[in-house]
């Protein structure tokens, strides 16, 4: 066995195994480094980010969200601040989900469409007051966004501010993250999913919301970096009768592919719409204007050739990048694929043609061996509070 | 088996020697790089194995990894345990956890492998 770049989650994120990582000049280490270092974690290169690709371990790990709480270091995220009297109007405008809405303290999930069929990134809005908004972005398009979004605030009084590098974020996941919850930020409970609450936490302004990325109930804080290696701690305290456990990437990855979230990079992309990935009902038609309205209305009309669809097998192990064939004839490309520690069997999905019916026989070929599948059903796992609908 | 009586490879497979038959699998090191193992693409019983050549793949959560065969020879038997149990692998890399027994065509092949203490001191070096 050799242990060299192997490529896990998706196409472009490679990691190194039993390898050194001081001579990746170029890697970012989050304020909790230590703390990972701290309780064992295996540290990888994930998109320019050393992060635990693990603990204990991932089953282990996958199994703690699913039935107690689990502590995710998710700093490589970014924020985002949308301030001003158009704050609303041009979020509304930028999203495809329906920003216009939100009250404060109330959050949306979304797409950023790029206005030739694509999506620019997938994001959560929240609305902290009348005319502030935090956007929260993926890691590798923080900066993209931020442009993305400059360019296209022409004509609405808005300032926008990338604060990716002044936040860390922790995911507190799973059942018992209620728990926590009542000890730590009380005050949202109240709050349905994605809601958003502003806090002093040990002496500085943070962000704590009832969101995530595994299923699950659970909350994520935003907070200055200075305090975040305190605040894991407590969770680790205010945790401790409940089973609490820091979790890696390895489980962040098998539980969000169980519950239907997409991986931006991945499932969605700039080629991709969001009916091709199912998620229609992120598309808001009945707002007045957003980005790429028309091509969304067209699609909409004249049907879509290719949706995300999911498989399942009993034998083998499919991988991101592995094709699907149906008598012999390629019907498309995993986009994402790994074992599911909840389920017992494999799971991934792909774009693949309409008309495949739940339960088809397909197979997905394994190093030039055709194993057998069958389309499935997304989300694959439903225990979680949370899963996402698709359609 | 007694890990102290084995002959590892660099790619952190052992063999083991009982009489003509040699015994083959992945060393503690390997598995816990590896993490959690949930498949075996197990090797065909008179498959012939060709030194540092690839003979199978053990699939865990988060990848795929080549398994070389440590001399040359011919597969005559397969763990079918890890069909069921493809985690006896983590568990007792040295003993249940064993891949498959192979007859070996040239003995002197393994005097090119490490011994447990050169292979111990070896892992010092790959590991972080």
């Amino acid at each position: 066995m050799i242990f060299e770049k192997v490529p896990v989650f998706s196409k472009s994120c490679i990691i190194v195994l039993g390898g050194d990582m001081s001579h990746h000049t170029t890697v970012r280490k989050t304020h909790l480094n230590d703390i990972h270092k701290k309780y064992g974690g295996k540290l990888v290169d994930f998109h320019g980010w050393e992060l635990p690709v693990q603990f204990e371990g991932i089953i282990k790990e996958h199994m703690t969200v699913r039935e107690a709480v689990g502590l995710f270091d998710v700093s490589h995220m970014g924020q985002i601040f949308v301030d001003g009297k158009d704050a609303r109007k041009f979020l509304d405008y930028v999203n495809t989900n329906n920003v216009a809405k939100l009250k404060k303290g109330e959050g949306v999930y979304s797409h950023l469409p790029n206005g030739k069929g694509g999506i620019v990134d997938d994001v959560i809005n929240f609305c902290l007051d009348e005319e502030r908004f935090l956007v929260i972005v993926n890691a590798t398009t923080s900066d993209k966004d931020y442009k993305w979004f400059v360019e296209n605030s022409k004509g609405f009084e808005v300032k926008i501010s990338n604060k990716s590098d002044d936040y860390s974020m922790i995911a507190v996941q799973g059942p018992k993250s209620v728990e926590i919850m009542k000890k730590f930020v009380p005050e949202l409970l109240n709050y349905p999913r994605f809601g958003i609450v502003e806090k002093e936490v040990m002496g500085q302004h943070c962000y704590v919301s009832r969101t995530g990325y595994t299923g699950e109930d659970g909350f994520e804080i935003t907070a200055p970096h200075s305090i975040i290696a305190d605040v894991w701690e407590e969770f680790m305290k205010l945790g401790k009768d409940l089973g609490v456990k820091p979790c890696g990437l390895g489980s962040r990855d098998s539980l969000r592919l169980e519950s239907g979230y997409l991986l931006y990079g991945s499932d969605i992309d700039d080629e991709h719409s969001s009916y091709e990935a199912n998620y229609g009902w992120v598309v808001k038609l009945s707002k007045p204007n957003f980005i790429g309205k028309e091509l969304f209305e067209k699609q909409k009309k004249e049907g879509i050739k290719r949706k995300l669809t999911g498989i399942s097998m009993e034998q083998g192990i499919p991988r991101a990048g592995y094709k699907v064939f149906k008598d012999g004839k390629e019907l498309g490309v995993l986009t994402s694929a790994t074992y599911s520690p909840s389920l017992k069997k494999s799971i991934g999905m792909g774009y693949m043609p309409l008309g495949l019916n739940i339960g088809e026989e397909v197979e997905v070929e394994i190093r030039d061996k055709k194993m057998k599948a069958k389309i499935t059903e997304i989300p694959f796992f439903k225990g979680g509070v949370f899963y996402f609908k698709l359609g | 088996m007694n890990k102290e009586n084995l002959k590892y490879t660099k790619t952190h497979e052992w063999i083991g020697i009982e009489g003509d038959v040699a015994y083959i699998g992945v060393s503690d090191f390997a598995q816990s790089q590896m993490g959690d193992i949930v498949f075996v693409d197990l090797p065909k019983v008179g498959a012939k194995a060709e030194k540092e050549k690839q003979i199978c793949v053990v699939e865990s959560v988060k990848s795929a990894f080549d398994i070389y065969s440590p001399v040359n020879g011919e597969v005559i038997e397969v763990n079918s345990a890890l069909s069921d149990n493809p985690a006896l692998i983590n568990q007792e890399p040295y003993g249940n956890g064993w891949i498959c027994k192979m007859k070996i065509s040239d003995k002197s092949q393994l005097d090119s492998l490490m011994d447990f203490k050169t292979y111990e001191e070896f892992v010092k070096t790959q590991a972080h």
